[in-house]
């Protein structure tokens, strides 16, 4: 056997292939589930915290900004595995699913959050100004005047960091989670051949290649028109 | 005895930590008059117009416009707010929305018209500032002058009962500034009230009924243009005129 003979046989066997690939499939729509989970419930209480923030209420500012820096400095992997094997000390058993959904939303949250108020932030005061003096409340140039132009800068930024996060999707095979590096793994222990992560590769490009595409598009749809 | 000032404020102050910007002005404004205020950089003169629509807390004294209470906290502020338009340096259009979406905006979602009504109203308005084949361009696609008279139309579009001007041709190229000034003067001529922060010495001669003369957060002196310019009383003032003929 030549060397190419067992690189390609090792990475590229057919027969290992198609025998793993309906489990990489599975693992495929559950990584989808997964990260669309995240990208909802991150985004969302990531703007939540950045609207919050914006009231300036001063003890419930610390608070928030304790929270974001925790979990933007705990590395996401820490936290899945404390949710995972910590809490059930403390009576509450999450399933490895449940336990990567919680952590990556939170670590999104987190980057989410100062990302939107990086955004909100860098807005010039003269707009907020402009919209008050013709009589709108604080809520409504947040929404109409303030958002609209925070959300454009934060586009870019954000797509990126969603990937990035996203992608630690396939952290959750640590704790039993047939994904798709789950099932890919799960493939070449039993087969003995890595081909199986080969495919799994090529589903996450699949998956997340139209992502990158899709993002640099929404930049370009969203620069000011001049 | 003359009617009761539409702007009228009283014994202000106001503290920026330790920097005292306005100590103790007092300022009325009658229905249909258009007062210049001027002074050197730091006077306060942008601070005294600020507080005459709550963009800046005074720390003390009192501020009425068109017999509202504009620092008693019962005071619906952003209804008190309708009645005063501002027009800022540097415009602080929308840049997100049309100049129509921009003159829009508060008559929509402040006074709850439909966009219908809405936009029938803001095309009345950017007409009054002659840019009503402007209506759909983003301000990024307009020049200084024209971004300008768009936030006119803005202010102008919720029937204020008096116009607040900070520095209106400041940032703009020489040549933008005469159809800023011109939409200013139309307006005058249709009797609006109008408080102006400006250096535009020539318009204040043409224009104003009042030139007051601000320094060190203090009114110097107050008269008709020509007083001030041709024979001002005090000797800041003097200094202050002759330094900004010699431009």
């Amino acid at each position: 056997m030549t060397g190419w003979d067992r690189f390609t046989d090792s990475f590229f066997n057919a027969r290992v292939m198609a025998e793993y690939l309906p489990k990489i499939i599975d693992g495929f729509w559950l990584t989808v589930w997964l990260a669309l989970l995240i990208i909802a419930t991150g985004l969302v209480l990531g703007l939540a915290l950045a609207l919050l923030r914006a009231f300036g209420i001063r003890p419930l500012n610390w608070l928030i900004v304790f929270a974001v820096d925790l979990f933007r400095a705990l590395p996401p992997l820490v936290i899945i595995v404390l949710l995972y094997f910590g809490l059930p000390n403390a009576g509450v058993e999450l399933s490895g699913f449940v336990a990567s959904w919680l952590a990556l939303t939170l670590v999104l949250m987190a980057f989410a959050e100062e990302i939107f108020w990086a955004g909100i932030t860098s807005v010039p005061k003269g707009q907020w100004e402009a919209a008050r003096s013709t009589g709108l409340g604080f809520l409504q140039t947040l929404a109409y005047v303030v958002l609209p132009q925070a959300l454009r800068i934060t586009i870019p930024p954000l797509t990126n960091r969603t990937i990035a996060i996203t992608k630690g999707t396939a952290l959750a095979s640590v704790v039993a989670v047939p994904d798709i590096l789950g099932a890919a793994n799960a493939g070449v222990s039993f087969s003995f051949n890595p081909s199986p992560l080969t495919l799994g590769a090529i589903a996450y490009l699949i998956l997340f290649f139209p992502v990158v595409v899709l993002g640099r598009w929404i930049e370009t749809r969203f620069a000011w028109k001049r | 005895m003359s009617p009761a000032p539409i702007v009228d404020a009283r014994a202000l102050h106001k503290h920026f930590g330790h920097l005292h910007v306005l100590r103790g002005v007092d300022l009325q404004v009658a229905e249909r008059e258009l007062v210049f205020l001027i002074g050197p950089s730091g006077s306060g003169k942008s601070t005294l117009l600020r507080c005459l629509n709550r963009l800046e807390e005074p720390t003390s004294g009192s501020v009425t416009v068109d017999g509202i209470d504009m620092l008693d906290p019962r005071t619906d502020i952003n209804k008190a707010r309708q009645r005063i338009g501002m027009v800022f340096q540097s415009f602080n259009l929308y840049p997100h929305m049309t100049a129509l979406g921009n003159v829009a905006l508060a008559l929509r979602k402040v006074r709850g018209l439909s966009r219908a009504e809405a936009e029938a109203k803001a095309r009345a308005a950017l007409e009054r500032v002659h840019l009503a084949d402007r209506a759909e361009h983003y301000p990024l696609q307009l020049s200084g002058g024209q971004q300008q008279r768009v936030a006119i139309a803005r202010a102008i579009a919720l029937e204020p009962r008096v116009m607040l001007f900070d520095e209106p041709t400041s940032a703009l190229d020489p040549e933008l500034v005469g159809g800023v000034l011109a939409v200013m003067r139309e307006l005058r001529e249709d009797g609006m009230t109008m408080v102006v922060v400006s250096h535009e010495m020539g318009f204040a001669r043409a224009a104003a009924d009042r030139v007051v003369f601000m320094a060190d957060g203090m009114i110097v002196e107050t008269g008709r243009p020509e007083e001030i310019f041709t024979a001002p009383q005090h000797e800041r003032t003097r200094a202050f005129i002759s330094q900004i003929e010699r431009h």
